[in-house]
């Protein structure tokens, strides 16, 4: 495999600091992922040399920003291998991707007695929102649940689907136990009933390569921040008779076609669902993420997690003392655990002072520390700059931890 | 009674002063959490009885519990909490503020919290129920003073 972690580690410019005199150990990726110089190089030319607003300016800089705008939605539509650009919404993130087309397929589609499907495994940007349109329709939101394992029991979902399902939303990947759960099996059994699919991918596209096509999802979500790309950009994609279909979710400038004090009449695809100046510098910052990925191979950074994770998990489990939750076989980058007797803010406190940042907490999914019964984890997350030296020092750090409170 | 006064001939200043000192002498921050470690040990743990959601400061991190009593024109705190560290903090801040008037919890300036190097734990954002416990005595300071002057 030609991947060369030492070198990769260089375009990471922020992964070379000491904290508290130590070298910093960063396991907080699932929460957000450190950028490589090339998309900070990207930005920052932005704003020396190119920054102009988008789609409405006659001069030189404006269509030199539309068109690199609109490179990156092709860019975004083929990391994502979307049939069609007009399929590529740019969003602030995933919790707006959901929230827009709650919004949005609510008023189109959801009348009063009608059903929503979740999982149990889903984090809050896939619940609330949902649950906010249920109690605006007056429909009724539905839980797959897992087992103690981290895997989907899926046998329910055969028993909840009936004629009132108009929807389901599942996690691509846990952000808590990092179960990768079998979208396609989901999307097979729901389209035989005509029942799309929404997949919130913000915890695999950085880890695992999507086909929207081949997944055949209706609506995908993710955020540019956990891909190595700028806070504030994301995407909604969906499929084209779908976002066609669909009231747009915010109004304003860009997503017209044209307004009059008695009716307006709205712009095409994508620009429908784009109102305001978009965030065109976190797109084509996005898009520069995307192609560093693609660069290094999404596959190759797959496998350099996964060997990554298999020992964080082995060497965890072999203290003897760390009670490890998320074990389903087909898991991406995430370790969520407990050092036994030891509280994870305690835990999280120590580790920090070591110079490790790790997430402790519910990590906005508070309905599965509810299916375990406990307050929280400590959640080690792994990204493509991660090498074994850290995961050691991970250990190193837990084994302190034990001396210090076990 | 007789022992109150006696811890608290010490001003509240005093106490601050001395919980620094005490601190100084780490420069280290796993020492440092080892001393709240044994420091959260000798906390008065609150009666069990009192572990009642009323008493609950529910933070995202951690929880804290807080009772007061009035106790003769004094506030008698007592507290615990799930997280070790948090609770070292909660020993400190009893020891500072429990067994005074509502009038000196209503104007401390905790700035011993600063100097020991602490402050990122009183973070709103941190949310590990200290910043709110340090808000509820204020407000227990507060209801006991409108209550008996």
């Amino acid at each position: 495999m030609n991947f060369n972690i030492d070198q990769i580690r260089k375009d990471f410019p922020i992964l070379s600091q000491q904290v508290y005199n130590r070298p910093l150990v960063y396991f907080d990726n699932g929460a957000t992922t450190q950028k490589p110089q090339c998309v900070i190089n990207c930005i920052n030319d932005y704003h020396t040399q190119h920054n102009s607003s988008i789609h409405r300016g006659v001069h030189y800089l404006s269509e030199k920003a539309t068109e690199d705008y609109e490179n990156a939605r092709k860019t975004v539509q083929h990391f994502i291998n979307a049939a069609s650009s007009n399929e590529i919404i740019f969003t602030p993130g995933t919790t707006s991707s959901i929230n827009g087309l709650a919004f949005s397929f609510g008023e189109r589609y959801i009348r009063e007695g009608d059903e929503i499907i979740v999982t149990e495994m889903e984090h809050h940007a896939n619940i609330v929102p949902w649950q906010m349109l249920c109690e605006r329709k007056k429909s009724r939101l539905r839980v797959i649940p897992f087992s103690d394992e981290g895997i989907l029991k899926l046998e329910e979902l055969d028993r909840m689907i009936n004629e009132k399902t108009r929807l389901i939303c599942v996690i691509h990947v846990s952000n808590a136990l990092g179960t990768i759960n079998p979208v396609n099996e989901i999307i097979q059994k729901a389209h035989q009933h005509n029942i799309p699919v929404l997949v919130d991918g913000a915890q695999s596209v950085q880890h695992t390569s999507v086909d929207v096509q081949q997944m055949d999802c209706d609506f995908f979500a993710f955020s540019g921040h956990k891909i190595y790309a700028p806070t504030g950009i994301g995407i909604l994609y969906g499929k084209e008779k779908w976002l066609d279909e669909l009231p747009p979710f915010q109004g304003g400038g860009d997503m017209v076609d044209v307004v009059t004090f008695e009716k307006t009449t709205y712009n095409s695809l994508p620009f429908k669902f784009e109102a305001g100046t978009p965030n065109y510098i976190g797109a084509i910052g996005l898009a520069s993420a995307l192609d560093y990925v693609t660069s290094l191979g999404v596959e190759n950074i797959a496998q350099h997690e996964l060997t990554l994770l298999h020992q964080g998990t082995e060497k965890l489990l072999n203290l003897g003392y760390v009670k490890l939750f998320g074990t389903a076989p087909h898991k991406s980058s995430i370790l969520s655990f407990i050092v036994n007797g030891v509280h994870p803010y305690d835990t999280g406190m120590v580790l920090d002072k070591m110079g490790i940042a790790v997430r402790t907490g519910t990590h906005c999914a508070q309905p599965v520390m509810q299916h375990y019964g406990i307050e929280g984890t400590v959640r080690a997350s792994v990204a493509l700059y991660n090498n074994a030296l850290e995961i050691d020092a991970l250990v190193e750090g837990v084994k302190k931890v034990k001396t210090m409170f076990g | 009674m007789s022992i109150v006064n006696a811890i608290h001939v010490k001003s509240i200043t005093d106490i601050q002063n001395e919980i620094i000192e005490e601190f100084e002498v780490y420069d280290d921050w796993m020492d440092k959490y080892n001393y709240l470690i044994e420091i959260s040990r000798e906390l008065p743990v609150i009666d069990s009885k009192l572990k009642v959601n009323e008493n609950l400061i529910n933070g995202c991190q951690s929880k804290v519990w807080l009772n007061a009593e009035y106790n003769q024109g004094k506030i008698d705190f007592s507290a615990d909490s799930d997280a070790i560290i948090t609770k070292g903090i909660v020993a400190l801040l009893i020891r500072v503020l429990s067994g005074r008037t509502p009038a000196e919890i209503l104007n401390v300036d905790l700035y011993f919290i600063d100097r020991i190097g602490l402050r990122q734990n009183l973070s709103p954002t941190r949310s590990n129920g200290l910043l709110s416990m340090i808000k509820q005595m204020k407000l227990y300071a507060l209801a006991y003073q409108t209550k008996y002057q």
